[in-house]
């Protein structure tokens, strides 16, 4: 053998710093994150990010399916608030192909996204808890995202990849038992959430372990399209919701809670009073969901023969139901020309559709604005510096869904 | 007073005279075209120029028009005005033999991994760009998987082994 020694790449023993590499699976990153940082000692000199582990090519997908296809793949974009991005994609697809949705139909959509919302931020909060090492709060609040899990269930019939509603509202009308499960959720969720906060917000080691670490100026984190929540937390106070309201929520009072310093521990707050906006959202929205009277409380779609399948029953019994049937399963319905961007707020940030048609039946090109995408490339910049253990809970505190990120 | 789509199709022509073309509005928002030459210049003059500041990225992706000869392809920005909250929609095309478009990452951050997402699907050359490598594909591919020229695969071929998938 010729080569039997070891060769050092030049320049390696000179070398001052470590080179460390965390995932693609690693228990700290929650999602398919690759980061190959140097370390100087415990502090973070540069880090170079690998993506795409989980890309599914859902653009390409989007351009053989009809519209109401598309709903399962947005399922898989952020599956921590998936009604969010199916009402996205009705309200965009309503928008292009301009349906007006009833106001109950509206309002029952801001309860499911504003629930929606809720179990997100609760995920992203509670492992921010988790890996400052405190497990308690994590274990503690799963059980009420169970609960939201189970109004899901007891609309749509699925749990994570919801596939919620129809183009113009909703598949079937929402169950007495979803509202007693909602009331339940409204009753009893409040509590969980102060003893929550009781938990982390004033605790110092919390506190010493977030402030100060990950941190972004407004100017920074508007020059890297930072949206949602974690702007905000940097003090813009932008929000879709209120900026470009959708479904109704221009009849709604909230306030949108903004940060200062954009670091850890303001991203935590914002997250947390964006949560208990939610909540009152919700009891406002349901209060208006119980108002309406007669026919109106029965109200659960739109009148879209073009999109909106026909009940079943109506299907084997009458023949326009059954020719609708037949045009919308064999995608036989043609779309208008034209192109539109239409963005809502997910859960964490602006979550944008950019459909364009031909006048064919499925979208030309369909391209997905995915906030987390776009931030995670200020993640050297924000680590940059600081303890690896931070690093950590910055990753978690951004908010990255590896589904999303990877589309 | 605020600022509506018809002002600032009237400063881009008064900046840029016939240079911006193909002024439409849909769906409120306003779009328009100019040769891609001068991309950078009118994306600086929309974030400079105090009343327009279109200091928000929103989006960048690209379009292939198979269609068009000369201009397959074509690349999209999605502008926002935060203050104004104003939104527009801006497109230069460019052809598949020279896919040069200068790149906005001087201009916005957040524009590098867009136009890497951009030039792994469409091949957009982003001239300039710090870093222009595949980003959600891996390296070793050698075709850009969004344009038009490659289709998705025949549902109904039946020439495929399909036992691995449970299909066989």
């Amino acid at each position: 053998m010729e080569h039997n020694h070891i060769t050092l790449p030049e320049g390696s023993i000179e070398k001052t710093t470590t080179t460390l590499n965390i995932g693609p699976t690693h228990p700290a990153t929650h999602g398919v994150f690759q980061n190959i940082m140097e370390v100087d000692g415990e502090r973070v000199v540069s880090s170079d990010q690998t993506v795409g582990y989980i890309h599914r090519a859902f653009e390409k997908l989007a351009e053989r399916r009809p519209l109401y296809q598309i709903t399962t793949i947005t399922d898989r974009l952020n599956y921590c608030s998936s009604p969010i991005n199916n009402m996205g994609w009705h309200i965009t697809c309503e928008k292009f192909l301009q349906i007006e949705t009833p106001k109950r139909v509206d309002y029952l959509r801001v309860i499911i996204m504003e629930l929606a919302r809720i179990s997100d931020h609760l995920i992203c909060n509670s492992i921010v808890g988790v890996d400052t090492g405190a497990y308690t709060g994590f274990l503690y609040v799963m059980q009420y995202r169970e609960l939201i899990y189970e109004i899901y269930e007891e609309i749509c019939g699925s749990r994570l990849t919801t596939n919620m509603g129809r183009i113009g509202g909703f598949e079937r009308n929402f169950t007495n038992t979803a509202f007693t499960k909602l009331e339940k959720f409204l009753n009893e969720y409040p509590k969980v959430l102060k003893e929550f906060e009781s938990l982390f917000t004033r605790n110092r080691i919390f506190m010493e372990r977030t402030q100060g670490t990950g941190g972004i100026s407004a100017e920074r984190a508007m020059n890297y399209g930072f949206t949602g929540p974690n702007l905000r937390a940097a003090g813009v106070d932008y929000d879709v919701r209120v900026h470009q309201p959708y479904s109704s929520y221009q009849d709604f009072n909230f306030t949108v809670p903004v940060g200062t310093t954009g670091d850890n521990y303001d991203r935590f707050l914002v997250r947390n009073a964006e949560m208990w906006e939610s909540i009152s959202i919700i009891r406002q929205a349901y209060e208006k969901v119980q108002a309406f009277k007669g026919a109106e409380a029965e109200v659960y779609h739109a009148d879209v023969p073009e999109y909106y399948l026909p009940k079943k029953e109506d299907v084997y019994t009458k023949m326009e139901a059954l020719i609708w049937h037949f045009k919308i399963i064999m995608g036989e319905i043609d779309l208008p020309k034209g192109q539109i961007y239409c963005p809502v707020e997910g859960g964490n940030g602006e979550l944008g559709f950019y459909l364009i048609s031909d006048g064919g039946r499925t979208p030309f090109r369909l391209h997905f604005r995915r906030p987390c995408f776009i931030y995670y490339q200020a993640y050297p910049e924000l680590i940059k510096g600081g303890m690896l253990s931070d690093a950590v809970v910055t990753m978690s505190s951004l908010n990255l869904i590896a589904g999303e990120l990877d589309a | 007073m605020s600022l509506t789509n018809e002002m600032v199709q009237e400063k881009l022509i008064a900046k840029f005279s016939d240079q911006v073309l193909q002024f439409a509005t849909s769906y409120g928002m306003l779009s328009f075209e100019s040769p891609k030459e001068i991309n950078l210049k009118v994306l600086q003059f929309l974030y400079d120029e105090p009343s327009l500041a279109f200091t928000f990225l929103t989006d960048i992706c690209a379009v292939n028009y198979p269609n068009q000869k000369g201009a397959e392809l074509v690349v999209v920005y999605h502008l926002h005005n935060l203050k104004e909250n104003i939104r527009l929609r801006y497109s230069v095309s460019t052809s598949l033999e020279n896919t040069d478009v200068y790149t906005a990452t001087k201009l916005f951050e957040s524009a590098n991994w867009m136009e890497r997402e951009t030039y792994d699907f469409f091949g957009i050359n982003f001239v300039g760009h710090p870093n222009l490598k595949r980003i959600l594909n891996v390296d070793e591919m050698d075709y850009f998987p969004l344009r038009k020229e490659f289709p998705l695969e025949d549902q109904t071929r039946i020439d495929k082994d399909d036992e691995m998938f449970g299909r066989g």
